[in-house]
């Protein structure tokens, strides 16, 4: 129960899409079984700590963001919504690529993930 | 075939590599519970399989990340999903080319996604490749799954391609029903499958205040695991409308046939009053705003783009019970309206589907051995019809089955002798499915949403479009997709096309039915031009 923190209050000004209120890790099993190790990537260039079964997109909303991309066709901001590869709202560009879907993603050490501003068309998976 | 039967994650970089194979008996799309008890029930009986899954790890999304669940405490998910266990161990033995017990060949070819099956039965995937480095370590043979969590290959980049399968199992399940209301799309706002999926994989619980909102078992099993995790739930809202009750009690006769899980059912509800969380019977008029109660809208900028209009996000619920309006402050909003079948791959391959009304959504035709309208390709498990994951372990293994006795891997006599089990068990899990399907069937302000609902999330396109081009009496949703781009956005139309065809049959006073759904192409996943080259060579 510790470990989970109550929410701290929404955004504190309108310019401040970063807030201290995330997704929280709960007890995870033990650092053997977990291999013990973390993974550092990086969300719009901020370092963030996850564990190596973690996908993209838990990187994004465990980071403070609150939506990692902004549609092409409305300018509306999207976040995960699925988490199981079919809605497509978790498009990110990772390592580079564009529109990789996060949720099916899983994190590497490094790995360089940025939010989407209107990206135009679909070209990877 | 050592270094496969050890691993788990497949490391065949080229198929067609020494000692690779790239023709099997059977090859199984999914592992969740259909595709692994199929897998090794066919492999059991001297089946050459190969099992395609998009994920890292089996598991599929009820059994999701079973071999390595990040969750400490077992209490929290409960002993119906740590039972994926016993596939899982199956699966390794299987795997295990030395074991006594295996009789055929099994491959694993995991973060692979198919995107389209030839005439010719070749099926076309797309795997994640990785660095050389871990690629070889087979040296510690304890499990396999284990192995593969510590070490952590490199996703580099995808290769496609093609292996050919006499006969293919689909196994790709169900996903959620897509649920359309005022607000859905604004960031907030998920599905519980997702928090769920966060929960197993990643022991992450969703951001406070938290709101639940639906219909449907998931719900509340959804809701009992967050609270045993120790978060703290605001409210869950049923949208189970009134009268249900009173309408699915004629189906009580079937349902009784499985008591243990209209007990659990029962028990669910118990445990989340017992645990005081405020539950609200009979909600309707849900809408996500991104608006404080009296205050403005309450928006962020963002930072790379001064100049861009303000992003909003989910910041209330808003609902009415007994026609009074309440609002609830919330930062994550967990929808559910029931499980569908995820019917992209199927579709693409034009196999018959049926309208089930009860269900209200769409299935792939089969017959009780789980062949569909095609006579090579076989469906199990919750991608052809609701059932559970019980029955989709049963389905499964019976599918597998039959396979394995068209190829003449088992005789007539002995194909029923094995499949009888199997079939009792089936029918217990799926004699409860009307009483579900009846009390749990979405509320209809989900179904055909109101006009100012974006529907097609992708394109963004909204109830009232969608009206306004059925009333003009288009033939059917396809011709929606070149009036108004619904379904042509990334998800091919995984989101809006069971609303599309409830709302040109709504207009034109058909049944959804007779209006079909969207006709879907292959590829089923967007590609790059480099992973269609490399079938090329
Ligand atoms: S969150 Fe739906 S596809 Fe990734």
């Amino acid at each position: 129960m510790d470990n989970v923190l109550t929410a701290k209050s929404a955004i504190s000004s309108p310019s401040d899409v970063k807030e201290v209120a995330t997704f929280k890790r709960l007890a995870t099993r033990t650092e053997t079984e977990q291999a013990g190790k973390t993974v550092t990537v990086y969300v719009d260039d901020q370092p963030v700590e996850m564990q190596p079964n973690d996908s993209a997109a838990a990187a994004v909303l465990t980071s403070g963001l609150r939506y990692g991309r902004t549609t092409t066709v409305g300018n509306s901001a999207r976040a995960p919504y699925c988490m199981m590869g079919v809605c497509f709202e978790c498009l990110l560009e990772i390592d580079g690529i564009e529109n990789v879907q996060g949720c099916m993603t899983t994190v590497q050490e490094g790995m360089r993930i940025k939010r989407q501003h209107q990206a135009r068309e679909l070209s990877g998976r | 075939m050592n270094t496969t039967a050890s691993l788990s994650i497949e490391t065949q970089q080229n198929p067609n590599a020494a000692g690779a194979q790239s023709s099997y008996d059977l090859v199984i799309i999914g592992a969740g519970p259909a595709g692994m008890s199929a897998a090794s029930t066919a492999c059991q009986h001297g089946l050459r399989v190969a099992l395609l899954d998009e994920q890292p790890n089996p598991g599929g999304q009820i059994y999701r990340a079973i071999g390595q669940t990040a969750l400490q405490d077992e209490k929290v998910l409960g002993p119906d999903y740590y039972a994926g266990r016993q596939l899982l161990a199956d699966l390794h033995q299987a795997l295990d080319s030395n074991n006594a017990v295996t009789q055929g060949l099994l491959h694993y070819f995991s973060g692979s996604m198919v995107w389209s099956i030839e005439q010719d039965q070749s099926v076309c995937f797309s795997q994640q490749t990785f660095a050389a480095t871990n690629s070889a370590d087979s040296e510690n043979s304890g499990s396999p799954v284990k192995q593969t969590s510590q070490t952590n290959p490199m996703a580099t980049s995808n290769t496609s391609r093609r292996i050919n399968a006499n006969k293919i199992l689909i196994a790709t399940g169900a996903m959620e029903r897509p649920v359309p209301f005022p607000g859905w799309t604004l960031p907030g706002v998920m599905t519980c499958g997702s928090a769920q999926i966060l929960l197993k994989q990643s022991a992450l619980a969703p951001k406070m205040p938290l709101v639940l909102a639906g219909s449907g078992p998931l719900l509340l099993l959804i809701a009992a695991q967050l609270h045993r995790a120790g978060v703290e739930i605001s409210a869950v809202l049923d949208t189970t409308p009134k009268g249900r009750y009173r309408k699915a009690l004629k189906y009580l006769p079937g349902a009784l046939k499985n008591l243990p899980l209209l007990k659990k059912g029962l028990e669910l509800l118990l445990e989340l009053k017992q645990a005081g969380i405020h539950y609200e019977k009979h909600v309707t008029g849900l809408k996500a705003l991104s608006c404080s109660d009296g205050q403005p809208s309450v928006k962020a900028f963002d930072p790379a783009k001064p100049d861009m209009q303000p992003i909003e996000l989910l910041q209330q619920v808003e609902y009415s019970v007994n026609g009074k309006i309440h609002h609830r402050p919330c930062q994550t909003l967990l929808v559910h309206q029931g499980v569908v079948p995820n019917v992209q791959l199927s579709r693409a391959l034009r196999l018959e589907h049926q309208w089930n009304t009860l269900q209200q959504c769409w299935a792939p035709e089969k017959n009780t051995w789980g062949r569909s309208s095609h006579a090579d390709i076989f469906i199990a498990g919750d991608g052809g019809g609701i059932a559970g994951a019980k029955a989709a372990e049963y389905q499964g293994r019976i599918a597998a089955l039959k396979i394995a006795q068209t190829l003449g891997y088992l005789t007539e006599d002995q194909l029923l002798k094995h499949a009888e089990p199997f079939r009792s068990l089936l029918d217990k899990q799926q004699a409860i499915r009307p009483f579900l399907d009846q009390l749990y069937q979405p509320a209809d302000e989900f179904l055909t949403p109101a006009d100012d609902t974006l529907v097609c999330r992708c394109e963004e396109v909204t109830a009232g479009e969608i009206r306004a081009i059925a009333a003009k009496g288009i033939a059917g949703p396809n011709q929606t997709k070149a009036f108004c781009r619904s379904g042509m956005g990334p998800c091919q139309g995984r989101m809006c096309g069971l609303t599309v065809s409830n709302l040109i049959a709504e207009v034109q006073g058909k049944t959804p039915e007779e209006v079909g759904y969207y006709q879907i192409r292959s590829p089923i996943k967007p590609l790059t031009l480099e992973e269609l080259a490399d079938l090329a060579q």
